[in-house]
């Protein structure tokens, strides 16, 4: 497997968030704010690619029967270390993202990949699809959060550009984003939870849309077997 | 005494209807989702959710408490926390295989699903964060439970209902079942300026 697939795989054909539908919590939750979406993408990413490596690297001396309590200590221990060094250098993130930090430890995606691919696959290949599967994720929390911003606060990366923004020199997390709508328009409810849940929704239709369509040169009977697929992944 | 007990009935009525753990905080998502088919199965992954989110918390508060504070190790606590929890989940359906068998046949295949559930693990976190004393942790752990049961029993009932509904091919399963839970989102926001007297 060559890492143009993987990536292919992890952004689009087998995204984490719209095709295996994992980590919905925090998609859902800290999908407000450009910032929030960078930064928390950015941490799952590294934390994602670092348990992979571990885990492919011992997945050789780990009986089978205790893995899964396994792969939750290694990736508790890289959460703790991105926590305190969040808390330490980029607070502001830290601080808006809250809990959601340390529940990085249950979030589907990583104990996913690590059942579903690293324990069967080498150090490299490994790495590889730790960075992949975690750009997917980092590009729907992207989406999602730009269009909910937009829709919500009608303004474009909060957090980071606009009045007291980076570029002003004001600090990470402080800036108002660019306003876009003039104030009376943008519908609140986009940032509320109700607009996590029907933004992703429509995410994830669009995605059983785009993949659903029938190729040029695909046979009918591969379209046909990718439903009940997709529905099992589901349960 | 009376604080007390006015304290207690906030912590319940926010954990069940306006800061519902499912609605307002996203935490559960996940089996909220996965499980929320039937509801029959809903409300066994409800009733078994209960039960570890209360004993969870009581046992994480006293983790932290009496052994990661006086140690000095309060920076472990994601760890240690979701260790405790993942021991506790196997002891349980352990126990429960032995003395009550028919209990552990009705929760079944939901309980070790349990552990990776982030409401279990979010409950015992925001105890900490609120700074709740003993009582208080183990009411918000099973009333963030029960606040659990309502939400997916009732996205259970709308799913079933889901079947007769006419709605676009690509929304078929998940995204349709997103929208139900997002409407009742919506209708959950009515109580989040609840306020007992």
């Amino acid at each position: 497997m060559n890492f143009g697939t993987q990536l292919k795989e992890g952004l689009l054909t087998n995204n984490p968030v719209l095709v295996q539908m994992l980590g919905l919590c925090s998609t859902m939750a800290i999908s407000t704010s450009f910032f929030n979406g960078l930064g928390m993408g950015l941490a799952v990413t590294v934390i994602l690619t670092l348990s992979n490596i571990i885990i492919a690297a011992i997945r050789k001396i780990v009986p089978n029967k205790i893995r899964i309590a396994m792969f939750i200590v290694v990736i508790a221990g890289f959460v703790t270390m991105v926590d305190l060094l969040l808390q330490a250098y980029v607070q502001a993130l830290s601080k808006s993202l809250g809990v959601f930090i340390p529940l990085i430890v249950v979030n589907c995606i990583i104990l996913g990949r690590a059942e579903s691919f690293s324990y069967k696959n080498g150090v490299l290949a490994s790495a590889a699809d730790g960075i992949c599967q975690g750009l997917g994720y980092t590009l729907v929390l992207l989406v999602m959060s730009i269009v909910r911003e937009f829709l919500g606060a009608g303004t474009f990366g909060g957090g980071i550009l606009g009045p007291g923004g980076v570029l002003e020199g004001g600090a990470l997390g402080a800036g108002k984003g660019i306003a876009i709508l003039p104030s009376q328009f943008p519908m609140g409810l986009m940032t509320l939870p109700v607009g996590g849940f029907l933004m992703l929704a429509f995410l994830i239709a669009a995605m059983q849309w785009a993949l659903s369509r029938p190729k040029k040169q695909s046979n009918p009977a591969e379209d046909s077997d990718a439903r009940p697929e997709k529905q099992e992944a589901a349960a | 005494m009376n604080d007390q007990i006015a304290k207690l009935a906030a912590i319940t009525l926010g954990a069940i209807l306006s800061n519902n753990f499912i609605f307002s905080q996203f935490l559960g998502i996940c089996p909220f989702m996965g499980v929320s088919k039937k509801i029959d199965t809903a409300t066994g992954m409800g009733l078994a959710v209960i039960f570890v989110m209360g004993l969870a918390s009581a046992i994480t508060w006293v983790v932290y408490k009496l052994i990661l504070v006086p140690l000095n190790l309060t920076y472990m606590q994601t760890v240690a926390f979701i260790l405790v929890i993942a021991s506790l989940v196997q002891f349980i359906e352990m126990f429960l295989q032995k003395f009550v068998p028919s209990l552990y046949t009705a929760l079944g295949v939901y309980l070790p699903l349990i552990t990776t559930n982030c409401a279990v693990l979010g409950v015992a976190l925001l105890n900490i964060q609120e700074d709740y004393n003993f009582i208080e942790s183990v009411v918000y752990g099973v009333t963030g439970g029960i606040g659990f049961l309502l939400a997916i029993v009732l996205l259970a009932s709308v799913r079933e209902k889901l079947v007769f509904a006419d709605y676009p091919k690509s929304f078929e399963g998940f995204p349709i079942a997103l929208v139900a839970a997002g409407l009742m989102a919506l209708a959950f926001m009515g109580f989040s300026n609840l306020q007992i007297w």
